[in-house]
Protein backbone atom coordinates (compact mmCIF):
# COMPACT_ATOMS: atom_id res chain seq x y z
CA UNK A 1 0.00 0.00 0.00
CA UNK A 2 1.32 3.42 -0.53
CA UNK A 3 -0.27 6.94 0.75
CA UNK A 4 -0.18 9.81 -2.12
CA UNK A 5 -1.02 13.25 -1.85
CA UNK A 6 -2.96 15.43 -4.64
CA UNK A 7 -2.98 19.00 -4.94
CA UNK A 8 -6.07 19.47 -7.46
CA UNK A 9 -6.41 22.89 -9.00
CA UNK A 10 -8.64 21.16 -11.88
CA UNK A 11 -12.59 21.60 -12.69
CA UNK A 12 -14.40 21.90 -9.78
CA UNK A 13 -11.96 23.53 -7.50
CA UNK A 14 -10.32 26.97 -7.28
CA UNK A 15 -6.56 27.61 -8.23
CA UNK A 16 -4.60 28.42 -5.59
CA UNK A 17 -1.91 31.43 -5.53
CA UNK A 18 1.70 29.86 -6.62
CA UNK A 19 2.82 31.16 -2.98
CA UNK A 20 0.19 29.24 -1.30
CA UNK A 21 0.97 25.95 -3.38
CA UNK A 22 4.57 26.07 -3.11
CA UNK A 23 4.28 26.62 0.86
CA UNK A 24 2.21 23.35 1.11
CA UNK A 25 4.64 21.19 -1.15
CA UNK A 26 7.37 22.16 0.86
CA UNK A 27 5.63 21.57 3.79
CA UNK A 28 4.26 17.91 2.90
CA UNK A 29 7.75 17.01 1.05
CA UNK A 30 9.74 17.69 4.07
CA UNK A 31 7.32 15.79 5.86
CA UNK A 32 8.20 12.66 3.26
CA UNK A 33 4.69 12.79 1.75
CA UNK A 34 4.82 12.38 -1.82
CA UNK A 35 2.46 15.24 -3.54
CA UNK A 36 1.10 15.33 -7.05
CA UNK A 37 0.08 18.72 -8.63
CA UNK A 38 -3.02 17.97 -10.45
CA UNK A 39 -4.80 19.24 -13.25
CA UNK A 40 -8.25 18.55 -15.24
CA UNK A 41 -8.07 15.15 -16.67
CA UNK A 42 -5.33 13.90 -14.86
CA UNK A 43 -6.18 10.70 -12.84
CA UNK A 44 -6.36 11.43 -9.54
CA UNK A 45 -6.37 7.94 -7.76
CA UNK A 46 -2.90 7.91 -9.89
CA UNK A 47 -1.70 4.25 -8.93
CA UNK A 48 -3.28 0.97 -8.56
CA UNK A 49 -3.82 0.78 -4.93
CA UNK A 50 -3.20 2.45 -1.90
CA UNK A 51 -4.96 5.56 -0.38
CA UNK A 52 -5.14 8.85 -2.04
CA UNK A 53 -5.81 12.20 -0.56
CA UNK A 54 -7.04 15.19 -3.10
CA UNK A 55 -6.83 18.31 -1.63
CA UNK A 56 -8.27 21.43 -3.27
CA UNK A 57 -10.11 24.71 -2.86
CA UNK A 58 -13.65 23.03 -3.79
CA UNK A 59 -15.81 26.04 -2.37
CA UNK A 60 -18.10 23.22 -0.12
CA UNK A 61 -18.29 21.25 -3.20
CA UNK A 62 -16.92 17.86 -2.07
CA UNK A 63 -17.13 14.93 -5.07
CA UNK A 64 -17.87 11.91 -3.90
CA UNK A 65 -14.48 9.74 -2.20
CA UNK A 66 -14.27 6.89 -4.14
CA UNK A 67 -13.18 3.13 -2.49
CA UNK A 68 -12.75 -0.23 -4.37
CA UNK A 69 -10.64 -3.21 -2.99
CA UNK A 70 -7.76 -1.76 -3.90
CA UNK A 71 -7.62 2.35 -4.32
CA UNK A 72 -9.31 4.96 -2.03
CA UNK A 73 -9.81 8.44 -2.73
CA UNK A 74 -10.81 11.02 -0.48
CA UNK A 75 -11.49 14.64 -0.97
CA UNK A 76 -10.51 17.46 1.15
CA UNK A 77 -11.79 21.23 0.78
CA UNK A 78 -8.66 23.65 1.83
CA UNK A 79 -10.44 26.61 1.71
CA UNK A 80 -9.04 29.02 3.58
CA UNK A 81 -6.05 26.76 5.49
CA UNK A 82 -3.03 27.36 5.85
CA UNK A 83 0.20 25.77 4.79
CA UNK A 84 1.08 24.10 7.93
CA UNK A 85 -2.86 23.40 8.68
CA UNK A 86 -2.75 21.66 5.93
CA UNK A 87 0.22 19.61 6.52
CA UNK A 88 -1.88 18.60 10.07
CA UNK A 89 -4.55 17.54 8.20
CA UNK A 90 -2.47 15.47 5.71
CA UNK A 91 -0.61 14.06 9.18
CA UNK A 92 -4.03 13.30 11.00
CA UNK A 93 -5.86 11.38 7.86
CA UNK A 94 -2.58 9.35 7.12
CA UNK A 95 -1.78 8.60 10.75
CA UNK A 96 -5.46 6.54 10.27
CA UNK A 97 -3.85 4.64 7.16
CA UNK A 98 -1.94 1.40 7.22
CA UNK A 99 1.01 2.68 5.69
CA UNK A 100 3.84 3.70 8.35
CA UNK A 101 4.52 7.04 8.33
CA UNK A 102 7.11 8.50 6.01
CA UNK A 103 10.58 9.70 6.92
CA UNK A 104 11.43 7.33 9.49
CA UNK A 105 14.42 6.07 7.97
CA UNK A 106 17.52 7.93 5.54
CA UNK A 107 17.20 6.27 2.48
CA UNK A 108 21.38 4.81 3.21
CA UNK A 109 22.21 1.43 0.55
CA UNK A 110 24.33 0.55 -1.85
CA UNK A 111 22.73 0.61 -5.89
CA UNK A 112 24.54 -1.35 -8.18
CA UNK A 113 25.39 -0.34 -11.61
CA UNK A 114 25.11 -2.83 -13.70
CA UNK A 115 26.58 -1.67 -16.70
CA UNK A 116 29.91 -2.13 -14.72
CA UNK A 117 29.28 -4.99 -12.24
CA UNK A 118 31.30 -8.32 -13.37
CA UNK A 119 28.93 -9.91 -10.91
CA UNK A 120 32.52 -10.60 -9.13
CA UNK A 121 30.78 -10.94 -5.50
CA UNK A 122 33.95 -8.70 -3.55
CA UNK A 123 30.73 -6.66 -2.50
CA UNK A 124 28.96 -10.11 -1.04
CA UNK A 125 32.38 -11.06 0.53
CA UNK A 126 32.63 -7.85 2.23
CA UNK A 127 29.88 -6.65 3.89
CA UNK A 128 29.05 -7.93 7.18
CA UNK A 129 25.54 -7.08 7.15
CA UNK A 130 24.10 -8.89 4.61
CA UNK A 131 22.86 -6.54 2.93
CA UNK A 132 23.89 -7.88 -0.95
CA UNK A 133 22.63 -11.36 -1.87
CA UNK A 134 22.40 -13.35 -5.32
CA UNK A 135 19.12 -13.80 -7.58
CA UNK A 136 17.69 -17.12 -8.61
CA UNK A 137 19.83 -16.55 -11.71
CA UNK A 138 23.16 -15.57 -9.43
CA UNK A 139 23.03 -12.21 -9.94
CA UNK A 140 24.45 -9.56 -7.26
CA UNK A 141 21.58 -7.50 -6.16
CA UNK A 142 21.02 -5.19 -2.98
CA UNK A 143 18.20 -7.03 -0.49
CA UNK A 144 18.67 -6.10 1.97
CA UNK A 145 18.72 -2.05 2.32
CA UNK A 146 17.82 -1.32 5.87
CA UNK A 147 20.74 -3.21 7.19
CA UNK A 148 23.05 -0.84 5.55
CA UNK A 149 25.00 1.46 7.77
CA UNK A 150 24.39 5.23 7.66
CA UNK A 151 27.01 7.06 5.77
CA UNK A 152 28.78 3.54 5.39
CA UNK A 153 30.61 3.44 2.09
CA UNK A 154 32.85 0.84 2.72
CA UNK A 155 31.75 -1.86 0.24
CA UNK A 156 31.85 0.91 -2.69
CA UNK A 157 35.48 1.12 -1.67
CA UNK A 158 36.09 -2.49 -2.70
CA UNK A 159 34.13 -2.92 -5.75
CA UNK A 160 37.08 -3.30 -8.30
CA UNK A 161 35.02 -1.52 -10.81
CA UNK A 162 33.20 1.42 -9.10
CA UNK A 163 29.72 -0.10 -9.64
CA UNK A 164 28.85 0.41 -6.57
CA UNK A 165 26.69 4.30 -5.52
CA UNK A 166 25.63 5.60 -2.74
CA UNK A 167 23.45 8.42 -4.25
CA UNK A 168 23.52 10.54 -0.93
CA UNK A 169 27.40 10.22 -0.27
CA UNK A 170 28.80 13.84 -0.89
CA UNK A 171 32.00 12.40 -3.07
CA UNK A 172 32.56 11.35 -6.89
CA UNK A 173 31.97 9.13 -8.56
CA UNK A 174 30.31 7.01 -5.35
CA UNK A 175 27.43 9.70 -5.40
CA UNK A 176 26.91 8.55 -8.61
CA UNK A 177 28.59 11.01 -10.92
CA UNK A 178 30.22 9.54 -14.05
CA UNK A 179 33.35 7.87 -13.63
CA UNK A 180 36.58 9.10 -14.84
CA UNK A 181 39.69 7.94 -16.04
CA UNK A 182 41.16 9.02 -12.48
CA UNK A 183 38.58 6.55 -10.50
CA UNK A 184 39.83 3.62 -12.49
CA UNK A 185 43.16 4.06 -12.36
CA UNK A 186 42.63 4.19 -8.77
CA UNK A 187 40.64 0.91 -9.07
CA UNK A 188 43.40 -0.53 -10.57
CA UNK A 189 45.98 -0.23 -7.43
CA UNK A 190 43.00 -2.61 -5.69
CA UNK A 191 44.26 -5.60 -4.28
CA UNK A 192 41.97 -8.56 -4.70
CA UNK A 193 39.15 -8.59 -1.62
CA UNK A 194 39.25 -12.36 -1.54
CA UNK A 195 42.96 -12.20 0.04
CA UNK A 196 42.10 -9.17 2.05
CA UNK A 197 39.28 -11.38 3.77
CA UNK A 198 41.40 -14.46 4.06
CA UNK A 199 42.82 -14.09 7.20
CA UNK A 200 45.99 -12.05 7.01
CA UNK A 201 44.69 -9.04 6.61
CA UNK A 202 42.90 -8.95 10.40
CA UNK A 203 46.49 -10.43 11.00
CA UNK A 204 47.42 -7.12 9.33
CA UNK A 205 44.46 -5.62 12.23
CA UNK A 206 45.77 -6.97 15.10
CA UNK A 207 49.54 -6.34 14.47
CA UNK A 208 49.43 -2.93 13.10
CA UNK A 209 53.33 -2.69 12.69
CA UNK A 210 53.06 -5.16 9.70
CA UNK A 211 51.38 -2.38 8.52
CA UNK A 212 54.17 -0.36 7.80
CA UNK A 213 55.40 -2.67 5.63
CA UNK A 214 52.51 -2.07 3.25
CA UNK A 215 54.35 0.48 0.55
CA UNK A 216 51.21 1.77 -0.56
CA UNK A 217 49.36 1.57 2.29
CA UNK A 218 47.65 5.20 2.74
CA UNK A 219 46.74 5.07 -1.10
CA UNK A 220 44.72 1.69 -1.06
CA UNK A 221 41.58 1.38 -0.92
CA UNK A 222 40.78 -1.74 0.54
CA UNK A 223 42.70 -0.68 3.43
CA UNK A 224 40.52 2.37 3.66
CA UNK A 225 37.44 0.21 3.11
CA UNK A 226 38.35 -1.46 6.45
CA UNK A 227 39.45 2.02 8.18
CA UNK A 228 35.71 2.91 7.56
CA UNK A 229 34.35 -0.41 8.29
CA UNK A 230 35.71 0.14 11.35
CA UNK A 231 34.90 3.77 11.91
CA UNK A 232 31.55 3.00 11.14
CA UNK A 233 31.52 0.36 13.67
CA UNK A 234 32.88 2.06 16.40
CA UNK A 235 30.43 4.56 15.72
CA UNK A 236 27.84 2.68 15.53
CA UNK A 237 28.95 1.45 19.67
CA UNK A 238 29.44 4.81 20.56
CA UNK A 239 25.72 5.80 19.83
CA UNK A 240 23.52 4.57 22.66
CA UNK A 241 20.65 3.50 20.76
CA UNK A 242 21.34 0.87 18.32
CA UNK A 243 19.35 -2.53 18.21
CA UNK A 244 20.58 -5.31 19.52
CA UNK A 245 20.79 -7.31 16.34
CA UNK A 246 23.61 -4.57 15.32
CA UNK A 247 24.80 -5.13 18.72
CA UNK A 248 25.70 -8.58 18.24
CA UNK A 249 27.14 -7.92 15.30
CA UNK A 250 29.71 -5.47 16.35
CA UNK A 251 33.02 -6.54 16.01
CA UNK A 252 34.80 -8.58 18.69
CA UNK A 253 37.82 -9.63 15.96
CA UNK A 254 36.74 -12.79 16.68
CA UNK A 255 33.39 -11.84 15.32
CA UNK A 256 34.81 -10.19 12.29
CA UNK A 257 36.41 -13.28 11.73
CA UNK A 258 33.04 -15.50 11.41
CA UNK A 259 30.98 -13.00 9.71
CA UNK A 260 33.77 -12.33 7.33
CA UNK A 261 33.99 -15.92 6.63
CA UNK A 262 30.11 -16.12 6.52
CA UNK A 263 29.93 -13.52 3.90
CA UNK A 264 32.91 -14.95 1.39
CA UNK A 265 31.30 -18.57 1.87
CA UNK A 266 28.16 -17.28 0.72
CA UNK A 267 29.82 -15.34 -2.05
CA UNK A 268 32.05 -18.36 -3.45
CA UNK A 269 28.77 -20.54 -3.21
CA UNK A 270 27.13 -18.33 -5.89
CA UNK A 271 30.53 -18.08 -8.17
CA UNK A 272 30.70 -21.73 -7.93
CA UNK A 273 27.34 -21.75 -8.52
CA UNK A 274 27.37 -19.35 -11.58
CA UNK A 275 30.46 -21.24 -13.04
CA UNK A 276 28.59 -24.18 -12.72
CA UNK A 277 25.94 -22.93 -14.90
CA UNK A 278 28.33 -21.34 -17.46
CA UNK A 279 29.95 -25.02 -17.98
CA UNK A 280 26.66 -26.57 -18.63
CA UNK A 281 25.51 -23.99 -20.81
CA UNK A 282 28.39 -24.01 -22.53
CA UNK B 1 0.15 14.32 -32.01
CA UNK B 2 1.25 15.78 -29.26
CA UNK B 3 1.77 14.89 -25.50
CA UNK B 4 2.79 16.45 -22.38
CA UNK B 5 5.65 14.84 -20.85
CA UNK B 6 5.57 13.91 -16.96
CA UNK B 7 7.87 16.17 -15.30
CA UNK B 8 9.08 14.71 -11.52
CA UNK B 9 11.04 16.55 -8.47
CA UNK B 10 12.80 14.73 -5.73
CA UNK B 11 13.04 16.49 -2.87
CA UNK B 12 15.45 14.82 -1.31
CA UNK B 13 13.94 15.20 1.93
CA UNK B 14 16.02 12.61 4.22
CA UNK B 15 19.09 13.95 2.78
CA UNK B 16 21.40 17.21 2.55
CA UNK B 17 23.41 16.49 -0.60
CA UNK B 18 20.94 18.84 -2.50
CA UNK B 19 21.63 22.73 -1.98
CA UNK B 20 18.84 23.87 -0.21
CA UNK B 21 18.84 27.35 -2.29
CA UNK B 22 18.85 24.98 -5.83
CA UNK B 23 16.16 22.80 -4.79
CA UNK B 24 13.99 25.17 -2.89
CA UNK B 25 13.87 27.29 -6.48
CA UNK B 26 13.33 24.76 -8.85
CA UNK B 27 10.38 23.29 -6.35
CA UNK B 28 8.36 27.52 -6.17
CA UNK B 29 9.80 27.57 -10.29
CA UNK B 30 7.49 24.32 -10.82
CA UNK B 31 4.85 25.25 -8.25
CA UNK B 32 4.79 29.30 -10.04
CA UNK B 33 4.44 27.92 -13.71
CA UNK B 34 1.44 25.76 -12.92
CA UNK B 35 1.99 22.84 -14.95
CA UNK B 36 0.90 19.28 -12.88
CA UNK B 37 4.16 17.45 -11.69
CA UNK B 38 4.86 15.19 -8.98
CA UNK B 39 7.04 15.58 -6.70
CA UNK B 40 8.25 12.90 -4.58
CA UNK B 41 10.35 13.38 -1.18
CA UNK B 42 12.89 11.02 -1.77
CA UNK B 43 13.28 8.53 -4.94
CA UNK B 44 15.93 6.66 -3.35
CA UNK B 45 13.79 5.73 -0.49
CA UNK B 46 10.61 5.24 -2.96
CA UNK B 47 13.44 2.70 -4.73
CA UNK B 48 14.53 1.17 -1.71
CA UNK B 49 10.38 -0.17 -1.05
CA UNK B 50 9.92 -0.74 -4.86
CA UNK B 51 7.36 1.50 -4.69
CA UNK B 52 4.84 0.96 -7.70
CA UNK B 53 4.76 4.30 -8.62
CA UNK B 54 8.28 4.40 -9.98
CA UNK B 55 7.12 2.07 -12.62
CA UNK B 56 4.33 3.82 -13.15
CA UNK B 57 6.98 7.06 -13.53
CA UNK B 58 9.02 5.01 -15.96
CA UNK B 59 6.35 3.51 -18.38
CA UNK B 60 6.11 7.65 -20.24
CA UNK B 61 7.90 9.90 -21.30
CA UNK B 62 9.42 12.38 -18.15
CA UNK B 63 11.84 15.10 -17.20
CA UNK B 64 13.36 14.01 -13.82
CA UNK B 65 14.94 17.16 -11.26
CA UNK B 66 17.14 14.88 -9.43
CA UNK B 67 20.90 14.18 -8.86
CA UNK B 68 23.22 11.99 -10.95
CA UNK B 69 21.39 10.60 -13.62
CA UNK B 70 23.74 7.31 -13.13
CA UNK B 71 22.58 7.23 -9.81
CA UNK B 72 18.67 8.14 -10.83
CA UNK B 73 18.27 5.46 -13.82
CA UNK B 74 20.08 2.92 -11.46
CA UNK B 75 17.82 3.53 -8.52
CA UNK B 76 14.67 2.82 -11.01
CA UNK B 77 16.35 -0.23 -12.09
CA UNK B 78 16.67 -1.70 -8.66
CA UNK B 79 12.82 -0.98 -8.02
CA UNK B 80 12.48 -2.72 -11.04
CA UNK B 81 10.97 0.18 -13.22
CA UNK B 82 14.09 0.76 -15.50
CA UNK B 83 13.79 4.33 -17.30
CA UNK B 84 13.94 4.03 -21.01
CA UNK B 85 16.97 6.31 -22.26
CA UNK B 86 15.17 7.30 -25.31
CA UNK B 87 12.11 8.97 -23.35
CA UNK B 88 13.71 10.19 -20.06
CA UNK B 89 15.95 13.34 -18.97
CA UNK B 90 17.27 13.68 -15.93
CA UNK B 91 18.31 17.16 -14.77
CA UNK B 92 20.63 17.29 -11.66
CA UNK B 93 20.41 19.61 -9.05
CA UNK B 94 23.76 19.04 -7.41
CA UNK B 95 25.48 19.99 -10.41
CA UNK B 96 23.52 22.56 -12.08
CA UNK B 97 21.71 25.93 -11.55
CA UNK B 98 17.99 25.93 -10.47
CA UNK B 99 17.55 28.28 -13.42
CA UNK B 100 19.17 25.90 -15.95
CA UNK B 101 17.03 23.49 -13.99
CA UNK B 102 13.85 24.68 -14.41
CA UNK B 103 14.56 25.98 -18.42
CA UNK B 104 14.91 21.91 -19.07
CA UNK B 105 12.15 21.35 -17.66
CA UNK B 106 10.03 23.75 -18.78
CA UNK B 107 11.48 23.25 -22.23
CA UNK B 108 8.36 24.04 -24.60
CA UNK B 109 6.04 23.56 -21.34
CA UNK B 110 6.70 19.83 -21.17
CA UNK B 111 5.39 19.45 -24.96
CA UNK B 112 6.23 16.61 -26.63
CA UNK B 113 5.50 16.34 -30.69
CA UNK B 114 5.76 13.15 -32.17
Amino acid sequence: MSFRVALYEGEGASPLDAGDRFAILRGLLDKGYRVSCLRSGEPVAGSASGSAMVLGRFGGQLPAAISDSAVSVAFHDINGMDAATVVGLVDQVQSATPDPAPGKWKPWFPVIDYSRCTNCMQCLSFCLFEVYGVSKEGKIQVQNQPNCKTECPACSRVCPEVAILFPKYRHSPINGDEVNTDDLRREAMKVDISALLGGDIYSLLRDRSAKSKSRFSKERDDERALKERQNCLAKLQQEGAIPAEVLAALPSPAEILVKAEAARARAQAAIDQNQKQAVQQS
Amino acid sequence: MTTRRRIVYCNCSFARVLAPEVKSKVLEGLAASGVAFDAVPDLCEMSARKDPALVQIASGDVAIAACFPRAVRWLFSAAGAPLDADHSQIFNMRSETAVAVLSSLMRDDGTITS
